[in-house]
């Protein structure tokens, strides 16, 4: 049974910090496949495709044909813990602190043996799953849960440590007037946040729903302006150090791509908005996160943006927007690399067309800030650095990985 | 094809060290000693030596190649053997074949390492692709938390127990209080065992080796250039070598020893019951069990209930790593591959001094090695006897 998560004591503020150390982070270039996977939170192990032998630890030929010819593929996760131990002490700083941490042998069905993470709940000789997820070092690893979910199971430890779990965390959502942000504190409520800050712009101008959210108990509504340096370095003086998971949901959008606007000035907008408020916010917020990631049960966690899935190909139709969710990606990758150090997870959250006012004209499926709201909970609880939300950024997502240019072509239309 | 035999070449000039928990030393340093130590003992000039086999973890950047110029050899063979815990029973089966074909006429066998604060933890970090792949990142517990796995596998799969893998190392630790040369230098009670502090369940402090300095060597020459220089030797009567052995089992409960075990007892027209002593490779005792149950003196599973029934210590009636072992002598890095095999040389040939077994003439040396990622890779045994 796992014991459940005790909220954090009030920090002491005459305590060191402790630093935020990382778990071995070398890996070889076959064995980045299982992070690439995991940043998806997808169980995938190498398949010859010659003779379709699963191959572990990730290799560069099958080890039963030779073939160089070896495919990531979702692999059945079910297996038998055989072996355990509990390391009670390392030379690796990370583990020391960490320490005692259960490993073990799992023998899965798909014919491989693997040495994991394991859940506290999991028995010897007893079925379990295997997860692969990303550890504080930004890495692939494989984790072995019980076959069936456990009560409190998210709060073991171990598992904590590869996830972003909101339970206990505080968060600030950038903007509280996007459509979706009623139905993400909601469910960040539901998943055991603590405290929401919800950013607010332009304070004067009034908004529904701005009564509801303010009378909810642990969510403050505050002043900022992601197109405001003071504004946005005023907060972080404020809340900074109480942030543990950072959601920039804040957009401006308008119809049109190249020739169909006769300016830049809407581009600017959504420049500043969409891509330099990233920064903006990032280096405000970025630098304190990036110091908490070890600050226990409520540690800095996540960074959380909100993208277009055009990010990856733009919809000519919403070009100009679209040019820039592909800068706000591009951002996003350095500040992962930059968030790293601290072991805080930089996760994008991919929608396809959502249900608002700017999409009316385009044709369903489109994600509801329901659907939104539950895949960015998912995703944190997942530790993922990418999540897919609704069919249309799934859909863009696997036609991007097989042909870039032939999606181009695609969503250039038929003209 | 039966294997050629070994006849006309014998090891001589067993050498070790003492050992040190640190040093402040290079691995050359320690090679050096110990290839002087081996020469001043046959009584030979360094330029008599013609063959150089290393084995040695801590050279870099060198290589035993930046070695010869390093320590003025200049060989007309050279080999280097990355096999750890198997690198003296492989150097001397190479060796052996370069003396007989005529390749060359002397092979001095070297392993040695340094241990430098620090340098075991940047030794691991570097170890292999699949450790860093697929093991650091699970607790990085190093070799620790993998012999650990193996034993709790073991003991489930067996029911072997701690107490009969402790018989083994208080048998070692007795060992080793004879052996000056030795890292452990106080008495180890069952108890003390038994209440160690835990490392990595059930792995716990004293079924782990003490990594430290030092080097091993012996030479490899004709049985003639032995009996010129004066010098006792040691025959070969056979020997076995494997790697990655048993791929497909979920868990190491057996080495390559088990593929071959027929071929090395056919090989020295011998069988287990006729060993004097036996020096198996006991990074931790679940691994020399393995060893003696493969090796075929105990059916498989029950080598530790076989070995806690018997006298280990070196008056006793199976004398078992008489120096002490490696987890009472010490882990010198490679050198704990040459560690089993220098002794069992000494003891054949009547050199021991304070370890010796009376009246030992024919013994097992058997080396495991290599955790590339959940099992040791490289497997060996060699039977060596002393020269009438």
């Amino acid at each position: 049974m796992t014991d459940p998560l005790k909220p954090p004591p009030k920090k002491d503020p005459q305590k060191v910090q402790a630093v935020p150390l990382l778990p071995p982070s070398m890996r070889s270039r076959a064995a980045m496949g299982l992070t690439a996977a995991a940043a998806e939170a997808r169980f995938m192990l190498q398949h010859c495709a010659r003779c379709g032998a699963v191959q572990y630890p990730p290799r560069d030929a099958c080890r039963e044909c030779l073939s160089v010819d070896l495919d990531w593929r979702d692999t059945d996760p079910r297996g038998v813990l055989i072996a355990e131990t509990t390391v009670r002490t390392s030379p690796n700083l990370y583990f020391r602190g960490q320490a005692p941490w259960r490993t073990g042998t799992v023998r899965l069905e798909a014919g491989v043996s693997v040495v994991v993470h394991v859940h506290g709940d999991c028995v010897k000789g007893q079925a379990v799953r295997l997860i692969n997820r990303l550890d504080r070092a930004g890495q692939g690893v494989l984790m072995a849960l019980p076959e069936e979910a456990t009560p409190d199971m998210a709060d073991d430890p171990e598992l904590r440590e590869l996830t972003a779990d909101p339970k206990h965390r505080r968060v600030l959502i950038a903007d509280a007037r996007a459509d979706h942000t009623p139905a993400l504190v909601q469910a960040l409520r539901a998943a055991g946040a603590t405290t929401i800050f919800l950013g607010e712009a332009e304070a004067w101008r009034p908004w529904p729903g701005r009564a509801a959210l303010a009378a909810l108990e642990g969510v403050h509504i505050l002043p900022l302006d992601v197109t405001d340096t003071a504004s946005v370095t005023e907060l972080a003086g404020e809340i900074g150090g109480k942030v543990d998971i950072l959601i920039n949901n804040a957009r401006f959008l308008r119809p049109g791509g190249v020739l169909s606007r006769t300016d830049t000035a809407w581009a600017r907008e959504e420049m500043e908005v969409n891509a330099l408020g990233l920064m903006r916010l990032a280096q405000a917020f970025g630098p304190g996160m990036r110091a908490r990631g070890a600050d226990g049960v409520n540690s800095a966690v996540a960074w959380v943006n909100i993208l277009s899935a055009h990010a990856l190909v733009p919809d000519p139709a919403y070009g100009a927007f679209d040019a820039s969710q592909a800068a706000a990606l591009s951002l996003s990758q350095s500040l992962r690399a930059e968030m790293r150090p601290g072991g805080v997870r930089v996760m994008n959250v991919f929608t396809g067309p959502t249900e608002d006012a700017w999409h009316q004209d385009v044709p369903p499926p489109k994600v509801t800030p329901g659907a939104l709201a539950r895949a960015l909970v998912a995703g944190l609880r997942e530790g993922c650095e990418e999540v897919w939300c609704g069919d249309v950024a799934r859909d863009l997502a696997e036609r991007w990985r097989k042909g870039p240019k032939v999606l181009e072509r695609e969503m250039g239309g038929d003209t | 094809m039966t294997r050629r035999d070994y006849a006309g070449v014998v090891l001589a000039a067993p050498f070790s060290t003492p050992y040190t928990r640190y040093s402040t030393e290079t691995a050359h340093h320690w090679i050096a000693r110990a290839l002087a130590g081996c020469l001043d003992a046959a009584g030979l000039r360094k330029d008599a030596v013609d063959g150089l086999s290393v084995a040695s973890f801590t050279l870099f950047p060198d290589t035993p190649v930046g070695l010869t110029q390093h320590l003025g050899f200049s060989p007309r063979w050279l080999d280097s053997i990355p096999m750890g815990g198997a690198s003296g029973v492989v150097a001397v089966r190479r060796a052996a074949r370069a003396v007989q074909a005529g390749d060359a006429d002397i092979v001095a066998c070297v392993a040695g390492d340094t241990n430098q604060i620090d340098s075991f933890r940047k030794l691991l970090s570097s170890f292999s692709r699949f450790a860093m792949d697929a093991a650091y990142p699970y607790g990085y517990g190093g070799p620790n938390a993998m012999f650990a796995l193996l034993t709790d596998r073991y003991m489930t799969e067996y029911g072997a127990t701690r107490a009969e893998f402790g018989h083994l190392c208080v048998a070692q630790r007795a060992n080793a209080l004879r052996n000056p040369n030795a890292v452990m230098k106080t008495p180890l009670s069952l108890e003390d065992y038994l209440g160690a502090r835990p490392i990595a369940d059930p792995i716990a402090l004293f079924d782990c080796v003490m990594p430290c300095a030092g080097a091993e060597a012996f030479l490899v020459m004709s049985e003639d250039a032995a009996a010129r220089l004066g010098l006792r030797g040691a025959r070969i009567a056979g020997t076995i070598e494997r790697h990655n052995a048993f791929p497909d089992d979920p868990v190491q409960l057996r080495g390559g020893w088990a593929v071959d075990v027929d071929a090395l007892w056919a090989q020295a027209g011998c069988g287990p019951e006729d060993m004097d002593l036996v020096q198996t490779y006991d990074d931790y005792p679940v691994i020399s069990v393995l060893q003696f149950e493969d090796l075929g003196f105990c059916p498989k599973g029950e080598g530790a209930a076989w070995l806690a029934a018997r006298d280990l210590t070196v008056s006793g009636d199976l004398p078992h790593n008489t120096s002490g072992g490696q987890l009472s002598a010490g882990q010198a890095g490679a050198a704990g591959g040459f560690l089993g095999l220098v002794e069992a040389i000494r003891q054949v040939t009547g050199t021991a001094g304070p370890t010796q077994v009376a009246g030992a003439a024919r013994a097992l040396v058997s080396g495991f090695g290599m955790i590339n990622y959940d099992r040791g890779l490289c497997s060996g045994a060699a039977v060596i006897e002393g020269v009438a």
